[in-house]
Order: C-alpha cells, then structure tokens, then sequence
C-alpha cells in the first residue's frame, strides 16, 4: 500500500490564509498542520483523542484534529493557537489570561486550552467558576492541578468584556 | 500511532455510498465523526482496507422533529441534536443525555447514528434508543429496510447490518401516554464512560398512578439492556411508589462484569440507587407535564 498510496490535494483557510497540501487520505488534521504546513503550536500528546492537546477549531467549533483525517474537511476554516492572537500579533485574551493567571507551566497542553477557551467564551462570554471547570473537563493537564487555569477561564471573560 | 493506510472513497450521494459499501463489502468501514473509529485506526486496533467518508452526504446532516419522535439523520452531530430546539422540546431525554456522551468537543464531530451504529454497551445513546424502542433505517443498493432497536442491537460493538448497508438514520419515537423521563449516571469524571448509567421512561394514568416503568442501563451488559419495573410500583400514586423497590428489582436482574473501574458488586449497588432516584425524578416530571 504504501508505494503506491493515493494522494490527495487538500485546501484548508487555515487562520484566515488558505493553505494547500497533498497527502495521503489517513494523514491526520493534527499531522497536516504540523508537518505539511509547518504550524507547530497545535500539539499532539495522546492520538486517541483524551488529552485534548491538539484541539483546534473546525467552522469555528473546537474539535480534537488527531480523531479527524485532513481530506475529509477539505475546505473547512481551521483555527488554531497561531490563530487566538490578536490581530497586530500580541496575545488575544485567552493567552493573555494564562499569562496574568501562571495558567501553564511546561505548556505542552496549553494550545489545546487556548483553543478550546476561545470557542467556549463566543458561546458563554461570562462562565461561573463551576462552569469555566466544566467547560475545560476534556482536556489534561500534569502540571497546574486546573486551579490557574479556571483563573485564566475566568480572566479571559473579564479581559473579552472590556474590550470596546 | 498512526492509522495503516486505506483505500478512500469520498462518495457524494447517499446512492454511491451503498454502491461503494456494496463493491468493498466485509473490507469496507464507514467514516462518520470517527470519533470511535478513528482512535481504533490510530492504535491500529483497525486496519479497513477501504474507508466510505459519508461526510460529504449533507443531505444526512439533519435532525426532524415532530409530536412522534425525533429521527436523526447519519451526518447530525452529537451537538447539533443538543442543540436542536424542537427535539428538546418533543424528546427532552435526548439533550438530557447527549450531555453525559463524552465532552463538547467530542460532540462537535461525533454523530448520534454513527455511535449508534458502532453499538459500544457503554454508549448512552444505544440505551436511550433501546429504552425508547426507536428504529434504524439500513439502505443498501437497490434497497432500504426499518428494524427495530431490540432487533438492530446483537451484542457489544455488533449490529444487524450488513456490510453493504449504511445506516442512514434512527427514530427515537416519544412514549406514549403521560410519561417523564430521566437520564442519569456515574462516571469517575464528567464525560467519561459512565461506571454505571440508566434511563428511565415512567408512565402515569389520569389519576397520576404509576402505570408504567422501565429502565436501560449503560456499562452494566454487552449490549443495551432494557428492563420493565412496572410490578414493584403499578398502581401507585406518583408520589408515594416504592422506587427503592424499583431499583432492587433492576438491580436483581443485571448481570455486570467486574472491571479495573469498579466491582460487578458496586456496579449492582450503583444500579439499585440510581434506578430508584430517576424513576422518582421521572414520575414527578410525568405528573408536572415535563415529559
């Protein structure tokens, strides 16, 4: 199979900016993005879909890019952590929050938060502690306990809210 | 971790998926949200030497609801029934449950069909529709058949389709009569396989007398296990039945297995006290209107 697999020619707007490669159907999103257009910020820690690392959002809805093959979203927008900062290229409010709130330690985890924080404060813009917890329940981390990183999921909303 | 590579087929319409499925037969496999098939693939659990991608198949991305169920067709995501408001209003079980499958972000790409399809005992939704006695609509080349739930289930992670068949939707009809339902589990952490899950469908006559009670179970069988707890509490009023009855004679009739997360013992023990909590839950919701 492998000498002769099929390639196919895949276009995402990744970030605002349309991206091609052409790969192999069982390259995985989490794969396209690093490898073939070299965004190294999405990270992949567990490929099976539990540790959350490498979420990134799919038409604006966070999903989990190593449980999903680059061709079948052909055509989709993808935003990934490269994509959560503002746009002259200073920290968007999820990442300045995980700074304000020592939100990461190693980091390795944390693209995969910024992701998922992003899309969960466009759809619940001022979450109670209960719910910052709940909304980040899918994704790991070794390092914080969680304690900074619901304070970051709380700082994000108040620094999204005094945004003009 | 990487998934062995696969002939992929990217059909357009619902026709060229079951001529594709038909062509490839037992080597074929249908992608959906792969958010079970995918991570077999990674571990090389699997190795389908054809994958059908369906997710070109918009015309499958749909969610009906009417005043006699809700059918969901293959390419509905997990959240896009959540959040259909119209289901929720007919078949208010369904967002009840949806909450306790997995986490947000495996909603977002997981479709109800597709974990129905892969019939995993510890997936909520093959319990609901078992307890609700939905149906599955199979098509094939040339054809397209309706079974029942109890039919579709033949044990864990095996259905009654045939290879050539793609599942194209499933109707969770609602119960008939005053009833209330409720979902509720144990898991060690929200979104993971609950240790122990039930739901419950409760039906009451005019005079808000139980009538009716019976229960699926998720974690506690190799498939879904539907059972009827309508002896322990028939005739009572809503809110004075022996559910802890109820949930003794659930618990007598399961047979869990042990596992590294809990004893077949605990699992009983989880079965007993929550079967008795959400019959109580559903039958106050029967008689308040809730459904």
């Amino acid at each position: 199979m492998s000498a002769a697999e099929e390639l196919y020619e895949v276009t995402l707007v990744v970030n605002g900016v349309p991206r091609s490669a052409t790969v192999p159907a069982r390259r995985l999103l989490s794969d396209f993005l690093r490898h073939d257009l070299e965004l190294t910020g999405t990270h992949v820690g567990c490929e099976h879909g539990v540790c959350g690392a490498c979420t990134v959002l799919v038409d604006g809805r966070p999903i989990r890019s190593c449980l999903q093959f680059a061709v079948t979203v052909d055509g989709a927008e993808v935003t990934t952590v490269e994509g959560c900062t503002r746009p002259d290229g200073e920290l968007g409010p999820v990442q300045q929050a995980f700074r304000d709130c020592h939100g990461l330690q190693c980091g390795f985890c944390t693209p995969g938060f910024v992701t998922t924080i992003t899309a969960y404060l466009e759809e619940n813009p001022a979450p109670t502690a209960e719910e910052a917890r709940e909304a980040i329940a899918g994704n790991l981390c070794r390092c914080t306990g969680y304690q900074n990183i619901v304070a970051s999921v709380l700082r994000a909303a108040e620094l999204r809210a005094e945004e003009p | 971790m990487k998934p062995a590579g696969f002939t992929y087929h990217r059909p357009v319409t619902v026709d060229d998926a079951v001529a594709v499925l038909a062509e490839v037969g037992p080597a074929g496999k249908v992608l959906a949200g792969g958010q079970s098939l995918v991570p077999l693939l990674n571990m090389r659990l699997a190795a389908p030497e054809h994958l059908v991608d369906i997710n070109r198949l918009s015309g499958l991305a749909y969610v009906r609801a009417d005043g006699d169920g809700v059918t969901v067709g293959a390419l509905a995501r997990h959240a896009d029934v959540e959040r259909d408001e119209t289901a929720y209003a007919v078949l208010p079980l369904l967002r009840e449950t949806l909450r306790h499958v997995a986490h947000p972000t495996i909603r977002n790409r997981g479709t109800t069909v597709g974990s129905i399809a892969h019939a995993d005992p510890a997936g909520e939704l093959t319990a609901v529709l078992a307890l609700l006695g939905g149906t599955v609509t199979l098509r094939r080349a040339g054809g397209q058949r309706t079974v029942a739930a109890a039919d579709f289930f033949t044990g864990p992670m095996s259905t009654c389709a045939d290879a050539g068949e793609l599942v194209t939707s499933v109707t969770f009809p609602v119960p008939e009569g005053r009833t209330g339902a409720v979902w509720t589990e144990v898991a060690r952490r929200h979104g993971d396989y609950a240790v122990c899950g039930t739901g419950v469908v409760v039906t009451l006559d005019d005079d808000l007398r139980v009538a009716g009670a019976r229960a699926a179970y998720v974690s506690m069988g190799p498939e879904p296990v539907v059972v009827d707890l309508t002896e322990a509490v028939a005739g009572a009023m809503y809110d004075d039945a022996g559910w802890p009855a109820a949930g003794r004679l659930a618990a007598g009739l399961l047979e869990p297995d042990d596992d590294i997360h809990a004893t077949a013992a605990y699992r009983r023990h989880l079965a007993e006290v929550l079967t008795a909590r959400a019959l109580r839950e559903a039958a106050g919701r029967a008689a308040g209107g809730q459904r």
